[in-house]
Order: structure tokens, then sequence, then C-alpha cells
């Protein structure tokens, strides 16, 4: 397996990490138990158009790379651009993904759907994506 | 930027001085140990010098029952494939455990459908396989037992001397997969009273494609090899010579300094571990056993995923390895960590760090400088460290 040059670059370089202060919207996804989870905050004006997106993963390279680069493909779409955005847009914006690591940027465009819906739920409008799982709040790793 | 290799459990350099040992097999002295005439009869005199060597290393009564093969793989595939078409073509019981290297895990598992009844004995969360356990699972009709003398994750060493008389007295051969313990721990084979025991040169110093099974006297065997009868029935094919001769010298050096580089690896082992714990809260030792190996240091950083820190610690030249999913293209932790009791979550920040004869004190203060910073910066990046891994989480 190995990864490419961009990934690899995002990897070593993650951009916009960290959480947006009050964002517009919040989105995070995945599971501690398989050992990826990602947050992702936006910023939203009010032409729909995402102005800001940070983000924070816990995971392996690819999880961090399209994390990371989902926070620049984003940045200056509308949301509904944006909320179309799939696996595969960000796998080949990173120059591809090892097949075992496709998983990854699924993470990134959950997460992405996730905090646009929120955006939209706090907006009193109808969300584009509902059915995403939302990682679980109350999940305890020191249980059992 | 400097490599600081510190993945020996993975594989080893050659020893100069087994390549220099190796190095008139090739061009030289290129001879058939099969062949009459004098080119031939010479290559047959330095393997079965070779054979000699290691048979007396690993305690043998005679060199006939070292059989050379491909490597720890092939040895660990034929002490069950040649033997179970002899001892029990049509099926039977066979019992190893749960966090054996994959090279016995799978082919109990490829058995098991071939119709074969199997049994996976879990190791205690100390990291041992015990003699309870063990005789829990034995029955009538159990054929073979495999048990490893060492775990190449953990690096618990098993009691075989509490383990092996159980599947004597059930009429099992036992087998153990030595490949991590030769030349770093006392291991004889008649003293532990074993049937057969895997090993590979790439471990100790010498080169990748020798390995060996010790076959004790007597046991039924069906080469899975066939062709020109070589390795006395048991394995056709023309012997690799240089590699029988590197694989010996290079065992011989092992022996020669045992015990003084066990204590001197075991000692930065320790050190390279409590500096980690010390350094960085929530990590930990995954096991605390005495019985262990001297060079092996396996750890667990929670709240971290275990590729990250592989590939960070690469970037600075460093290479360890993990046994986190994502490491290794499934999406399950390492066997081994989830055998002991370790979960899931932890297991993906898992380290393993493998020092050997090239490692210096130096050496692992700089990974342990190396990783601090790291750790830090990922557990930073992570949404949910403090949630699940902050002060009131660990309490």
């Amino acid at each position: 397996m190995r990864y490419s040059e961009k990934v690899m670059e995002h990897f070593n370089n993650p951009r916009n990490v960290g959480v947006i202060e009050s964002a517009d919207g919040t989105g995070e996804v995945g599971n501690i138990t398989c050992g990826d989870i990602m947050k992702l905050t936006i910023d939203v004006d009010d032409n729909d158009i995402i102005t800001d997106a940070k983000f924070q993963t816990l995971g392996c390279g690819a999880a961090i790379a399209t994390s990371s680069i989902v926070t620049e493909m984003v940045k200056g779409k509308s949301i509904q651009n944006a909320a179309t955005l799939t696996k595969q847009d960000v796998a080949d914006e990173l120059g591809g993904l090892p097949s075992a690591k496709m998983h990854c940027s699924i993470l990134a465009t959950d997460g992405l759907k996730l905090a646009i819906d929120d955006y939209l739920i706090k907006q009193g409008r109808e969300p584009i994506s509902g059915e995403i799982k939302s990682a679980d709040p109350n999940f305890d790793p020191h249980a059992d | 930027m400097t490599t600081t290799y510190l993945d020996y459990a993975a594989t080893t350099p050659v020893d100069v001085r087994v390549l220099d040992a190796m190095q008139p097999y090739f061009a030289t002295h290129f001879g058939n140990a099969n062949s009459l005439y004098k080119t031939g009869r010479d290559a047959y005199h330095i393997l079965e010098a070779a054979r000699e060597n290691i048979a007396t290393a690993v305690g043998a009564a005679r060199p006939s029952e070292i059989v050379f093969t491909s490597g720890g793989t092939e040895a660990d595939n034929a002490a069950f494939v040649s033997t179970l078409r002899r001892i029990a073509p049509d099926g039977g019981h066979l019992v190893t455990t749960a966090y054996e290297h994959p090279a016995v895990l799978d082919m109990v598992k490829w058995l098991g459908k071939q119709g074969y009844d199997t049994s996976f004995v879990r190791p205690r969360p100390d990291g041992h396989i015990h003699a309870d356990d063990l005789e829990a699972v034995m029955r009538d009709d159990t054929k073979i037992v495999s048990i490893m003398h060492s775990n190449n994750e953990i690096g618990t060493i098993n009691d075989l001397k509490s383990l092996a008389p159980i599947a004597r007295a059930h009429g099992a051969l036992f087998h153990t997969d030595a490949v991590q313990s030769l030349g770093k721990v006392p291991l004889n084979v008649q003293d532990l009273d074993v049937d057969m025991a895997s090993f590979s040169a790439h471990k100790v110093y010498g080169p990748k494609g020798v390995g060996a099974l010790y076959l004790r006297r007597g046991i039924s065997f069906d080469a899975m090899l066939k062709g020109g009868g070589q390795e006395g029935k048991k394995r056709s094919g023309t012997q690799n010579v240089a590699g029988a001769v590197g694989f010996a010298k290079a065992v011989e050096i092992c022996l020669a300094n045992m015990d003084s580089e066990a204590v001197r690896l075991s000692a930065l082992r320790d050190h390279l571990t409590s500096r980690i714990i010390n350094s960085l809260e929530n990590t930990q030792a995954t096991v605390l056993s005495d019985l262990r190996l001297p060079n092996i240091a396996p750890l667990l950083i929670n709240g971290v995923e275990g590729e990250s820190m592989l590939l960070q610690l690469d970037n600075q030249g460093f290479e360890v390895s993990t046994g986190s999913a994502c490491s290794s293209g499934s999406l399950a932790a390492s066997h081994v960590l989830l055998s002991i009791g370790v979960p899931q979550e932890i297991a993906h920040g898992s380290l393993r760090v493998s020092l050997g004869r090239f490692t210096q004190a130096e050496d692992v203060d700089r990974f342990v400088d190396a990783l601090i910073p790291i750790v830090e910066r990922l557990r930073a990046m992570s949404p949910v460290y403090e949630r699940y891994f902050g002060k009131k989480g660990n309490g």
C-alpha cells in the first residue's frame, strides 16, 4: 500500500486544522472503535456560500489527508454544490487513494454533509442529506 | 536524514560476518550438493556442516533432524501439512493459539475448512498461554498442538515445558514457532521436549529466504515439495548452500553473545518504555510479564491512530511497526492485541518498537524525543482526545 505524494503532502501539512468558534454548521462522524473520527465546522454566508471550514481528525494518514483537502475544496462553494461532493471526487483531488483507504474519503464527505445539514436545521430549513449517522457522543472507551 | 531502524522483529540486516561467510558459495564454490564429483561433494560437506551447527545450536539430537526450508512460513506450513497427510489424512482435531503468526494461524484456519476440527487457545491478558486453558480444549483425537515460543508483537515467552507434556499426554504432536526466540533467549528442543520447531534466518542477521524445521526423528512426514528427494526426502529442491551457511553463521554469532546482548537490549527496552510512559500521559506497556524477549517494546499510546504515528516517525527517519488496523489494509486491529483483551480503540494506538544488534542508547533517546511531539500534535488534532482520554475521562 502506497500513498500518493499529494496525500502525504496534506498529511504532513494539514490545512485548516481546528474548530471554528460558534460555527454555523458542525458535523462529527466516525467511530473510535474503527479508529477514525472527524469533526468539521463551517461558516456559511447569507448566499449559502461556505466562507470557512476547519477540521479535527483522529485517524490514519488517509483520514487526515482527506479531511484536510475537503476543507480546501469546499471554501467558496455553495452548500448545494458542496453537498454533491463524492468520495471519488475527494480521492481524485488527492491523486487517488489505496482501495483499502477509500472509506476514509467517505468519512470526509459524510462530515461535510452533516455540517451542512446542521447549518440548514439551525436556519429552520430542510436538511439535504439526513441519513448520515453522527458520531456517538456518549461512547466511552473506558467502559467494559 | 539518518534512518534509525527500530523494527528488528520484522527483519534484520545481514551481519557483515554472515555475508563474508556466504560469499564463496555463490560464484566460487557453487556446486549442487547432490552432485557426486568434487564441486558437488564440497557443497554437500559445507551444507552438512551448516546443518550440524544449527542442530547443535537448537539442541537437536542429530543433524538429520534439521530440514532446511525457504523460511519460517514454509516450516510452519510443513509442520501441519506434511505430518497430517501421514498421521491423520481424514481429519482430527488441531489446537493452536489465537495470537500465532499468520503462518500458523491461517494454515490452521484453512485446515479447518478442509474438515479438521480446530481450537484456538486464547492467551491471558498477561500475554501467555496457560496450561489450564490448553488442557481445557484437548481431546482424544487431537493430532497437533502448535504454540509459539514467543510472540512477535508483544514479545511474551511461553513456558513450553508446562504445555508440551499436555499434548504428549493426549497423543498429539507438539510444534512451536520459535522464529522470534532463536538467538535471543535460550532454546533447546530436547529440553523443551517439542516434536517440531520452526526457525528463520532473516530474524537473526542472516539472509531472507532461508529457514529450518526441526523434525524429531521418527515423525512420519510427507514432503510438501516433491522432486529430487533432497533433505532426506522431506523437502525437494536444490539446496540453498550459501543461505544455509549464512544461517548457521548468523546463529553462531547470536549465541556467542546472547547473554550479554539480552542484558543490554532489555535495559534499552525498559529505558525506552519508562521514558515514554513518564513523558506522555495515557500511555502504557502492552504487557508487563517478566518472561519476555529482551528486544521488543510493545506500547499503547491512547488517543492516537498508529499509522499516523508510524508515518510521522518515518518522516523523521524512525522505522517501527503498529498493530493499528489502518496500517494493515484490513479494517481489524491486530489479532494479537485483541486476543489479550486490548479493546479495538486502544489497539489502534499500538506501537511495536523492536531493538537489535545495531541499536544504541542514543537511538532510543532520539526516538523518544521524536515521538513525544508527534503524539502531542496528533492528539491536539483529534476531536475526541480530551473527551475520551482527558483528565476526567481517564479517572
